[in-house]
């Protein structure tokens, strides 16, 4: 794997002039994922959501390589179009030039009203990436509760109030959905690991067929956390097995990393304005919950990728 | 060389898309224009195109991947009916706002709902403001032509447009038609190559498409696309005249039929113009002066040309195959009278909506628009201006 410095060589597709707030995961994990398609000539799709409104207001563009948004729920789509014409045009020698295609969709455009498009390209087997920013809600309209928001989370369309202690339902867990369609390369990532960022992104440009990666990408309005601790905060997503590091290539499950030991759920919750409620009186059923669906959730990818069932050691 | 072909209106269309050999198509399949789909998947499975088919998901999807299609520098095109076209809405002002130019027939049919599978325009009316230029054609053969000159006029780099080739569902889609074929060479160089200036697999210039514009540009931007539409009609013109060289067959803004001397005029689209020029046949052989105008192209509105051919007319009629629930009629009723508007001569237009749902209009329907008109013109007065035919209250 290309080392940090050999990984600066590569031109940047995504530049300076975008107004991403300061602490926001998605120009970092953009950043890394278009750095592992190297050399390569790329065409970025973009679902509506803070990336697209963020980077191409026009007559500016933070983009320095071919760029599309249409609309919301059709990143997917959109992508499967244009490369349906790199193929048609390549077979015809009406172009010769190589490239690669991605799209990027928030966890709304992607988890929700853009479900049906990305697993119609999915199934449809188009050589490209997808990469879902997960930054856990509608963060482009205000903050509103998604399927990728966690269970207990306060968002303005799931307030935490004197009856209801925010969001009641746990996430959709959508990579796994995305391995259901057995493309040959699904993964979650986070940007607390570079390398595996890389590793995976690069995975995803190099297979032939579709390519599924979901990065947590957080979000400082939304999670009110302490904006320069942006790293810190998916680093312990990853230790507290909120956000495993798994990749599911041809099939086959495999865990990228297992925390040494027991790190409880409220290390991840605390720093974040979104949970305080939940560190009220009378509120402690929910983290005990969200606590459950961790530990369930983590067995269970035990079991899919053929690793012994158990928790790591308090 | 000329080939008569018997074939529906939908062989019509698939034969116009295989010999075009777009780049891409992505579509759905939809009733009345299934058959469109089905049968252009046969010529690709059979290699008799270089297309790309890419089935999509649904019709949401299959402009959204035309769009991204046409977008990357290929000749894109998709296919649609009522429910499908109703999916595709937010999508199709995307594609006219991109300047992209896709082709896409509409086998026009009937809104959900409640939900009905036959004929009607409530489906073109739905787009009539996307920036889409509307073609409407009143038989298979229409349909052919019209779809061989849509690219023309698609791709003219003053119009950078999306166009829409309409036949009536069933009506036109389902029935047999003789009409004569182009050979697969005299379309290929009539289409000619599709040479987009910027495009997204351009590896040297590469290019931001889709972007955010707040009230700093929007506004331009609808200013240009108006533009376009205006520059459109001179277009469609001149490919209407390349075409009638090439095919012998005549095509402009508007059908004008027996309209030099008219008094009384039927204003229509599609097929129904067939069975009014029908009953003008029968009218004129006892002596009325009537005529039928068929609009070939509603969007942009040709209204110049209307004016141009309604204005020695007294009593206009305008035949709507949809709703607007404005209360005002039909809508291209509202646009005909606009148009008339300015004319000197004081001529009555009246509107009658008929047809929804596939509801048969019949000659006796058409003769007594035309008593209606001449009735008009004798009392000088409309009791109504909105009417329904073929309607039980």
């Amino acid at each position: 794997m290309a080392t940090l410095k050999e990984l600066s060589k590569f031109e940047e597709r995504f530049v300076g002039g975008h107004r991403l707030c300061a602490g926001c995961g998605h120009g970092i994990s953009v950043r890394m994922v278009l750095n592992a398609a190297e050399d390569y000539n790329v065409v970025v799709g973009c679902a509506t959501g803070c990336l697209e409104v963020a980077s191409t207001i026009y007559p500016y563009t933070a983009w320095n390589c071919s760029f599309i948004h249409s609309a919301f729920e059709n990143a997917g789509a959109t992508i499967s179009g244009v490369e349906a014409a790199y193929k048609s045009l390549k077979r015809q020698g009406k172009i010769d030039k190589d490239f690669k295609f991605v799209a990027f969709g928030g966890d709304g455009g992607t988890y929700d009203i853009g479900f049906q498009s990305l697993s119609g390209a999915m199934e449809r087997g188009h050589n490209m990436v997808y990469v879902c920013l997960d930054n856990e809600a509608y963060m482009n309209t205000g903050i509103q509760r998604s399927s990728a928001t966690p269970m207990g989370a306060d968002t303005t369309t799931s307030p935490a109030g004197k009856v209801i202690p925010g969001k009641q339902q746990p996430r959709k867990d959508l990579t796994a959905i995305m391995a259901a369609h057995n493309i040959p390369y699904a993964a979650q990532t986070s940007i607390s690991n570079w390398q595996d960022v890389h590793k995976k992104a690069k995975k995803a440009f190099d297979v032939e067929g579709p390519a599924f990666l979901n990065i947590l990408s957080p979000c400082p309005r939304g999670w009110r956390y302490n904006t320069p601790d942006i790293v810190e905060l998916t680093k312990i997503a990853v230790e507290t097995r909120f956000w495993p590091l798994y990749e599911v290539e041809n099939g086959k499950w495999k865990l990228n990393y297992k925390p040494k030991k027991y790190v409880p759920i409220e290390e991840f919750l605390k720093p974040q304005g979104r949970f305080r409620h939940l560190f009220a009186p009378g509120n402690e059923h929910v983290i005990k919950a969200i606590q459950e669906e961790i530990d369930n959730r983590w067995l269970a990818l035990l079991s899919r990728c053929g690793e012994p069932q158990e928790l790591p050691a308090k | 060389m000329k080939n008569k072909v018997a074939i529906t209106g939908n062989e019509a269309v698939a034969q116009a898309m295989k010999q075009i050999n777009p780049d891409v198509v992505a579509a759905y399949p939809i009733t009345p224009q299934t058959e469109v789909v089905q049968i252009f998947s046969s010529f690709v499975s059979n290699g008799q195109v270089d297309t790309e088919f890419v089935t999509v998901e649904s019709e949401h999807s299959a402009m959204s991947a035309t769009i991204g299609a046409s977008a990357a520098g290929a000749r894109a095109m998709t296919a649609t009916s009522s429910q499908g076209l109703a999916l595709m809405f937010e999508m199709v002002y995307i594609a006219s706002s991109l300047r992209l130019p896709i082709v896409f027939p509409v086998v026009n049919r009937a809104l959900s709902g409640p939900i009905n599978i036959h004929c009607d325009h409530s489906d073109a009316m739905g787009i009539k403001d996307a920036g889409v230029i509307q073609l409407f054609c009143e038989n298979a053969q229409e349909a052919y032509d019209n779809m061989i000159q849509a690219v023309r006029i698609a791709e003219h780099p003053d119009v950078l447009l999306p166009v829409s080739v309409n036949l009536d569902g069933f009506i036109t889609s389902h029935a047999l038609d003789v009409l004569e074929v182009l050979d697969d060479e005299t379309v290929k160089n009539f289409v000619g190559t599709y040479q987009p200036e910027e495009y997204l697999l351009d590896a040297e210039n590469p290019v931001t498409m889709g972007t955010l514009d707040l009230y700093d540009f929007y506004f331009e931007h609808k200013r240009q696309q108006v533009a376009a539409m205006e520059a459109a009609k001179k277009v469609i013109e001149e490919v209407g005249r390349e075409y009638e060289a090439i095919s012998g067959r005549k095509y402009g803004l508007i059908d004008a039929y027996k309209l030099d001397d008219a008094d009384m005029a039927v204003v229509v689209l599609n097929s129904a113009a067939g069975s009014a020029k029908g009953v003008v046949d029968e009218l004129r052989e006892k002596g009325l002066k009537v005529g039928v105008l068929k609009p070939r192209v509603f969007r942009p509105f040709p209204f110049e040309a209307i004016q141009d051919a309604l204005k020695g007319v007294k009593a206009v009629a305008v035949l709507d195959r949809a709703e607007t629930f404005s209360t005002l009629g039909g809508p291209m009723f509202a646009d005909v009278r606009t148009a008339l508007y300015d004319l000197k001569n004081d001529i009555k237009v009246v509107n009658y909506v008929y047809g929804l749902g596939g509801r048969d209009l019949r000659l006796e329907d058409v003769e007594k628009v035309y008593d209606d008109l001449a009735n008009i013109i004798k009392t000088g007065r409309a009791d109504k201006f909105v009417n329904y035919l073929g309607l039980r209250e």
